[in-house]
């Protein structure tokens, strides 16, 4: 399947999965909701939004030095900081850190990105995903579909029949039976772990620290239990100041889940003697990063903070839910995010209608129309097409000539189909026909000349 | 350990960022004084998150805090927490020190509390701030066992989270932000209460009497 076509196929499929969308509709339009009740409470809502946006507008104008100065803190306070160009590297750099069979996982998009699990399934090593619902899709064998909620995709059922048939055996479908058997699961594993795996939701480059936001404590104790914690960063998650967080700690619980603030958020600089995880590494990779760097317009992708508030209002995500767009970035800011890192997934610019509700739910306000019209270079046919058309429309003598020839072929040729080439677009949409008589027609007729 | 040097990932990677030329942008306005929170909203917030919220004074708190403990079996708390909160409390407290630290299995035994302060508490978001100072303890600490005691004093209740970082006195300390018990909304959007976390979550907010 071609690159251009991979989106409107997979969406063909996914639209015919009715159980799919009464499950997507439900926890979209919970969470929505849910999110709508807490950001009304922030009075400064609005200031806030254009803060996020202005820190990180400072973060990417200084990356490179920012990046210096977390490494040298970072590295002062203990830990060790690696540097990838690519996936690959990445995956290198944590696989030859790693000497037991097993670790524990923090849920993160980053090493999704990677294929780190993957990669690190090729050297022997299995890794654990502890997050509820990144365990559900691992158990599965199946990809996550939503950058917050993986098995959003899961109705309780499901959920029920997949433990039922791997690690609780007999297990009902009550969410808290669920939640309990995934415990006792991971319990064990998290007391005897040795090497832990995470991401980050922010890196301060002031004082060298990592952030990881969370909900159930499988992150606190992938962070605290192991002897070695492996962390890998994307290079655009810095922040200059301790104090930026005072921004992103209010913005990202309320647009992400819909809380006042999510249960744990972890803080960490280093090594601290008696405390944790004795060695701990750093890996910051770009895999791509920097390409969207270059682009004035695409750049503010990069501002994203992973809330996932963009798809959870999106109509076409609401619909086909997160497999089909392809990559590990889905809905609106995957749209933007995934052909810009990769230069390829070219149909998923397309993959909006504009509405512009993820523009509006934004806490760093990144404009995803903007960069989405931005992205969808017209195909090469369409380009002497749509330069014709703009000559006419802009040239009133032709533009009344056009409507003439329009109105005459109309009247010969009564289909509203087109024969081939253009039959293609009207497979989809009806050929519009011309008015018999324009404004200006009937306002010179009934008004005379003015 | 990261290279240096010409041909390195380090020096391909900056070099990548430099040559993207991103104009200049400026900095936000700097941070206000730290605003003092009301114990009254920490207090609803937290309860919101279904945790148990106890208000107190001075006077009764080995009361309150023996009547929380009724059903444990082993008690543990961090070193440097004041004797006298546990006065009441009929059972021995085990303290984790550096000389003797509790292990993950020790902390792990059903039955277990521990006992801890907090270093500073966010009234808006209903949250308690740990920072692994004296009466806090390691992270493991307030991590393993089941049930987490934490006690807020006088003054220590700030208004939002920016009021918080700047009120916390190091910043590289291990940072632990606790709001509510552990929880997970992974299975269709419903939440429910205790995961990997403590399950148990009690807050006593000391009044200022």
């Amino acid at each position: 399947m071609s690159q251009a076509e991979a989106f409107p196929k997979a969406a063909e499929g996914k639209l015919a999965d009715t159980r799919l969308r009464a499950t997507l509709r439900g926890a979209t339009h919970t969470i929505r909701d849910r999110r709508t009740a807490v950001v009304a409470e922030v009075g400064d809502w609005e200031d806030l939004r254009e803060l996020g946006r202005t820190v990180k507008e400072e973060a990417l104008a200084d990356l490179g030095s920012l990046l210096a100065r977390f490494e040298e803190r970072a590295t002062a306070a203990g830990a060790t900081v690696h540097w990838a160009r690519d996936a690959a590297e990445a995956c290198r750099i944590v696989a030859d850190l790693i000497t037991v069979t097993e670790v524990v996982k923090v849920k993160s998009m980053a090493t999704q990105e990677i294929g780190l699990n993957e990669a690190l399934a090729a050297r022997g090593v299995h890794a654990v995903e502890t997050d509820l619902a990144e365990l559900i899709v691992q158990l599965a064998d199946d990809k996550p579909s939503h950058l917050l909620v993986p098995a959003i995709h899961y109705n309780r059922s499901q959920i029920r029949d997949l433990f039922d048939a791997s690690i609780a055996a007999g297990v009902d479908d009550d969410p808290a039976a669920l939640a309990e058997a995934a415990r006792l699961h991971l319990r064990e594993r998290f007391l005897t772990a040795s090497v832990g795996v995470s991401g980050a939701n922010f890196a301060i480059a002031e004082t060298g620290s990592l952030v990881v936001v969370e909900s159930e404590g499988n992150g606190r104790m992938c962070l605290t239990l192991p002897d070695t914690l492996i962390s890998v960063v994307g290079i655009e998650k810095i922040v200059p100041r301790f104090a930026d967080l005072g921004v992103f700690l209010r913005l990202l619980p309320r647009s992400s889940t819909g809380e006042r603030m999510n249960p744990y958020t972890s803080i960490w600089t280093g090594v601290t003697p008696g405390d944790g995880p004795q060695a701990v590494h750093i890996v910051l990779v770009d895999n791509g990063r920097t390409r969207v760097l270059r682009d004035p317009v695409g750049r503010q992708a990069l501002h994203c903070i992973r809330c996932s508030a963009c798809l959870n209002v999106c109509p076409v995500y609401e619909r086909v839910g997160g497999h089909a767009y392809g990559h590990t970035y889905s809905g609106p800011i995957g749209a933007i995010l995934a052909p810009q890192l990769t230069g390829g997934h070219r149909s998923l610019p397309f993959a909006s209608t504009l509405c512009g509700a993820c523009y509006e739910v934004c806490p760093v306000k990144i404009n995803i129309p903007e960069v989405l019209v931005h992205l969808r270079e017209p195909p090469p046919a369409e380009q002497p097409v749509m330069g014709a058309v703009s000559a006419v429309l802009s040239r009133p003598r032709w533009y009344r000539a056009g409507l003439r020839l329009a109105r005459w072929f109309a009247a010969m040729a009564p289909a509203r189909r087109l024969p081939w080439p253009l039959s293609r677009w009207t497979a989809v949409r009806d050929l519009p026909r011309p008015e018999q008589e324009t404004f200006r027609d009937w306002w010179t007729r009934t008004h005379g000349r003015t | 350990m990261g290279a240096r040097g010409p041909g390195t990932a380090r020096e391909e990677i900056l070099a990548r960022i430099a040559a993207a030329a991103v104009p200049p942008a400026r900095a936000p306005r700097p941070q206000a004084a730290i605003r003092e929170g009301s114990t009254v909203m920490l207090a609803e917030r937290i309860a919101e998150y279904r945790a148990t919220v106890v208000e107190c004074t001075d006077a009764d708190l080995a009361d309150v805090l023996a009547e929380l403990l009724a059903e444990t079996v082993h008690l543990v708390v961090p070193s440097g927490l004041p004797p006298e909160w546990l006065d009441r409390c009929s059972m021995d407290a085990v303290a984790d020190s550096p000389k003797h630290p509790l292990t993950a299995a020790e902390l792990d035994r059903p039955g277990t509390s521990v006992l801890t302060g907090c270093a500073v508490a966010i009234a808006r978001t209903g949250t308690v701030v740990l920072d692994g100072g004296p009466g806090q303890g390691r992270r493991l600490l307030t991590l393993v066992p089941d049930h987490h005691i934490c006690l807020v004093r006088p003054g220590q209740t700030v208004d939002d989270v920016p009021d918080a970082l700047a009120a916390l006195p190091d910043p590289a300390r291990p940072l632990t932000f606790v709001s509510g018990p552990s929880a997970t909304s992974d299975i269709e959007l419903r939440r429910i209460e205790g995961v990997h976390g403590p399950r148990r979550l009690n807050v006593v907010i000391m009044g200022d009497r």
